[in-house]
This record gives structure tokens, sequence and C-alpha cells, in this order.
């Protein structure tokens, strides 16, 4: 049975119409694990989420649960909620339908996550250029406060005595601010530097206090969590990855867009019956499996790749953001990866010498051998770039660099080759040396 | 693609006085009071002057760090990082066309260099009308509605060269 007739549970975004209305989320079980919640002590909301497996959906996919337990315990300092909702990676737009299509479940999931912590504020931090979805979001907020949801009167509407307060921040367009310390600095008013961890931000955090900063797609895997019980939860998908992913497909595909679907299916699968395979029935060159600074995976090495963290990383790639970008045979690959790597470039924030330097060589070179006028030795020094690009930096914008670099370099060379001159193949390694008149005797020589 | 080093262009005034409304000073106390410490107020408060002003020249700048209670520097440095806070005028309809990888993919540098042609303006320049300005942008986060442009704060996806055509010219 092909995937698209299959019958996948759809977590985050069920087929219900208009969920993103207030009533209508309640009318449909909403805002009652919050009130779940309620019934248990905060350590046993943690324990629920350890068992679950769940997994971090912003790309490092470092489990939550564990995220959570690093919090302080007690109340004699302030504790804060970030929620990543910059989602900037090239390829990455699943957020964005949990914004228009159940933002209600993400607040949920915010307010279960506050109270399993002891946090009272609760930042959810939208790209400036979501508009439109920063409204959605800002009147899902408004509407729950309104109803008593938020805010200091959710005491009275759930009992207990814990309340929330929720702000959304808007950004106003820079990739960095998706990496969490350089969200702390924007939300907090300074220019996004990344921040030198340690210390990590839940302990020193935005307003130097303790903070957690969780995805949008994880936070709305809380309440679904409790729903099922961790248990039951961590049994969706592939063992160590559990749960259903939002799989966002573009490039050159028949039917790009955001796919719900469990954990660990074949890429090849997904791609073909799902987003219905490739236009004109072309043969894939590369996919790009997790936003683009994940590292590509040729065409003819996609069969048996199992999209969740551990199938990616046995294939040589990570899941990222779970954005998957296919290109047909036709794609020029050098062209592709000086377009990316241009993006690298203007989004670096400048901090750190390999990163704002060692970017600006990698368009520049790349941009020699897109205009074919590079030799294959560029093809080298790219990949020594990015070598010392690599490990050198404060965040992992240097590594988001670099790996596509090398990867893309390294895995189908073949395109590069292609696109350069070859080498000048000198007689003895010394260039200057080699062009005198007697070089190429004395080699000669020294071989015989 | 543009040239992605940092431009030190010559910042503009905009003539005459300029200051916020009653109004508007009390919804910015308000945005400092949303926040443990007011100056995280400081993106709200450019958004609100961007909208008021279309853009933020260096007397707009001055402005928002005098209610904000922050050196010039500061509001400058802060303003200066993102993209999208104006540092200069733009057309009445800023056009943003994506070129990044997936709508790469898909032909959007062929619309880019399009609306290049169409209005004779580059990346970041608008028309001598003030009607229309372009911006070669990244990810807007449409990849699977690629191609895509944004027209303002509206996103148009699966465009193509006709339709977008049809839409400009309806403007």
């Amino acid at each position: 049975m092909s995937l698209s007739e299959q019958n996948f549970p759809k977590l985050i975004i069920p087929p219900i119409e208009n969920l993103h209305r207030l009533d209508v989320y309640r009318a449909n079980g909403g805002y009652e694990m919050y009130r779940k919640a309620l019934t248990m002590q905060p350590g046993e909301i943690i324990d629920e989420v350890k068992r679950s497996g769940l997994r971090g959906r912003g790309g490092a996919c470092f489990p939550t649960g564990l995220k959570w337990s690093f919090m302080p315990k007690g109340n004699d300092k302030p504790k804060y909620l970030c929620i990543n909702g910059d989602e900037s990676e090239p390829g990455s737009f699943k957020d964005r339908l949990i914004f228009e299509a159940n933002p209600h479940l993400m607040i949920e999931g915010i307010l279960i996550a506050g109270y399993a912590m002891g946090i009272h504020t609760a930042f959810i931090y939208i790209r400036g250029e979501y508009h439109r979805w920063v409204r959605i979001v800002e009147e899902a907020v408004e509407e729950a406060y309104a109803a008593g949801l938020i805010g200091p009167r959710m005491k009275e509407t759930f009992g207990g005595s814990y309340s929330m307060e929720i702000v959304v921040h808007k950004g106003a367009g820079a990739y960095i601010c998706g990496e969490e310390t350089s969200l702390l600095n924007s939300l907090e008013g300074d220019r996004p530097y990344p921040r030198v961890k340690p210390p990590f931000p839940a302990n020193v955090g935005v307003y130097g206090m303790p903070t957690t900063i969780n995805n949008v797609e994880t936070l709305a895997n809380v309440p679904v969590i409790l729903r099922m019980g961790g248990e039951a939860y961590s049994k969706i998908g592939a063992e160590k990855h559990p749960g259903t992913l939002l799989l966002g497909i573009s490039g050159h595909v028949n039917r790009p867009g955001v796919y719900e679907v469990p954990s660990g299916l074949p890429l090849l699968d997904i791609i073909n019956d799902l987003a219905g395979g490739v236009p004109g029935g072309k043969a894939i060159k590369a996919v790009i499996p997790g936003g683009t600074s994940m590292p590509i995976i040729r065409g003819d090495a996609l069969e048996g790749v199992m999209m969740d963290a551990e199938g990616l990383k046995a294939a040589g790639s990570a899941i990222g953001t779970g954005g998957i970008i296919v290109m047909d045979e036709d794609t020029d690959i050098p062209h592709m990866l000086r377009r990316l790597i241009h993006f690298y470039h203007h989004e670096s924030c400048g901090q750190c010498t390999p990163c704002r330097e060692g970017c600006g060589w990698l368009e520049k070179v790349l941009t020699r051998v897109d205009t074919g006028e590079a030799t294959s030795e560029d093809l080298d020094l790219l990949v020594d770039i990015a070598n010392n690009i690599e490990g050198n930096t404060i965040c992992a914008l240097g590594e988001a660099a670099a790996w596509p670099t090398r990867f893309t370099i390294t895995r189908l060379r073949e395109e590069f080759e292609a696109k350069v001159k070859p080498t000048l193949s000198l007689p003895v390694l010394n260039r200057v040396h080699s062009l005198r008149p007697s070089a190429h005797e004395e080699a000669a020589a020294v071989s015989n | 693609m543009h040239d992605t080093s940092h431009s030190h262009e010559v910042i503009e005034q905009i003539p005459g006085q300029i200051e916020f409304s009653p109004d508007e000073l009390a919804r910015i106390e308000k945005l400092k009071a949303l926040y443990p410490n007011p100056k995280s107020a400081i993106m709200p408060v450019l958004w609100m002057a961007q909208k008021k002003w279309g853009w933020l020249s260096i007397n707009v700048m001055q402005l928002v760090a005098e209610v904000m209670n922050l050196p010039y520097s500061h509001v400058y440095g802060v303003a200066s990082f993102y993209t999208m806070y104006f540092k200069k005028p733009m057309g009445q309809y800023h056009v943003q066309v994506c070129t990044n990888v997936s709508c790469m993919l898909l032909g959007g540098e062929k619309i880019y260099d399009h609306v290049c042609r169409k209005y004779g303006i580059g990346h970041n320049e608008r028309t001598a009308d003030g009607k229309f300005s372009l911006e070669e942008v990244e990810c807007m986060g449409a990849c699977g509605g690629a191609p895509m442009v944004a027209i303002n704060e509206d996103y148009y996806e699966n465009i193509s060269i006709e339709r977008l055509d049809q839409i400009l010219d309806a403007l």
C-alpha cells in the first residue's frame, strides 16, 4: 500500500475545519490537557514527556523532557520560556502551518510546559516576514486572554494558583535569530549576536534568568503526549525519534507542501507517494533532507534512507527541520550551492571571523566555479575553507555554511568538475619554479 | 545575486518636525511594560515607526532613541542589523522576490530578473515615481508554494511571470 493511501494519525494538524478558532478548538477537547496537567505534579509531567521520547523539532533533536529537567527548581528567580518560531532555514515552512491551522495547540503546549517548569512568562518569537501569521497568533493569544485561558484569570478558569503571561514578539528579518541565544539577544533589544555557551540558557538565559527555548512544533506535541500518554506516543514511528513529523517538501515534486507523517518512513516513498514524485518522471539528482544546512544526499543513494534522526544520521545527513528539497536530474548543482552559500554569507552576523570572512570567500570561489572560471584546485580550496570555518565559530551558522559546501562538493564532485577547468598539471609542485624553461627536463631527470 | 557586502550609505533625514502622537506614546509605554526590561520594546517600536514614516531615517531613529531612553548608537545598531527595517525610502509597493534554493529550482531567479527589467531597478532600489521597490529576499518560508513573491505584507505563492505581471499592473 502506498503512503498516500495509508491513514496516518494527524496529531498536530487534524483535519478539522476552523480549528484555529478558539470555540472550535475547545469543542474538540482543547485546553483540557492543560486541565489534566494541573492534576499532576510538575515533575510527573516532565517524566511523561521524557517517557514519550519527544525530541526537539527545531533541528537539533535534543530530548525535550531532558531539556526541561535542566531548569532550576524553585521560584527564587523569574524563569522564562521562549518559543522559537523564527523558522528561517531555507526549505522549512512547517511552523507556519501550526500558526495558521492550530495555534491554540501551541498555546496549550506553552501552558503545560510553563506549569511543568514553574515559568510564568512566555515569549513567542515569530520571524518578521510572517506578518500574517504573527497577526493570527496575536489574535489567538488575545482570544485566549479574553476567555480567561491565559493571564491572571486562568486561576479562576482552571483553579489552582498557576498563571502564565504570553507575549508575541515579531522579528525583523535575520536568519541568525533562529539560533537560540541570538533569539534571546534579539528579544532583549540588543544586536542579536549569538552568545558563547556555557553558561547555557537554562542557567543564564533571557534577562540573565533561567530560560528554556523550544520550537513551535515541539510544544504543539506536548498536549498530544498528555492526551495519549508518553508510553503510547513513544510507539509512534521510529523508536529513537518517535512521534509524527511535519515534513515540508519543496523543489521538483508534483505535490509540494507540509505532510504530517510518523517518523521513520522511507524518504523515497515520501517523495514519490506523498509528494507525487518528480514532474516529468525525471530522475532525482540530489535531495537536501532537512533544510539547506543539512548534508545533501545523492539521488542514487536514497534507497533505504529513513526519515528520522537516526535514519538520516546513518545516511550521512541529519533531519534538521524536516524541510526536504528535491532536485531533479537537470539541476545545476554548482549554481544551487552558490545560491545557498550566498544566503549564509548574507546572514552571517559578523561576530566570528571564520564565518564572516569564510562565507564570503566561499561565495567568491563558488561564483568563479559557477561561471566557469575556476579550476578543479578551487574545489579543494572550497573544502579547505569549509573545514576552517567548521568548529571555529560561536554558533552553528559556521557549520550551516561549511556542511553543505563540503558535502555537496565531495558527494557530487563530478557536477563541479564538469564546470571547472582541469588543474594545470605541473611537472614540479612549485608553480614559479615550474615555469622555468628547464623545469621539464629537470623533472624528467628526477623521475628517471 | 546581489552584492552581500554591507554598504555604508548616507542615511537621509525626513524633513520637518517628526513626533509620535500622544496615542502612540501611550502605546509605546504599554509595549515597554510588556517586557521585564523596557529595552525589549525597541523592535516593536521600530516597527511602529516604520509603519508611520515608511522607513527609518536618522531623525526617526533619534526619536526612537529618545522615547526608549537609549543611545542613538544602540538604536542604529539594532535597526541596521535587520533587513526588514528600511534605512532608505522604499516604494509604495515593496516587491520581494525569493531566489533561495526552493524558489530558484522553480524559476525564482527568472522572476527576479523580470522585475528588474520591468522597472529598471535592482536590489533595494525603487522606481523614480516611488511606486515600486524591489528586493531579492532570502527564504520567506513559503517553499511549498515556490516560486513566491511578497508584495508588502502579502505572500503570493506558485507565481509565474505572467501572473505577477497581472498583479503588479493592477496596482
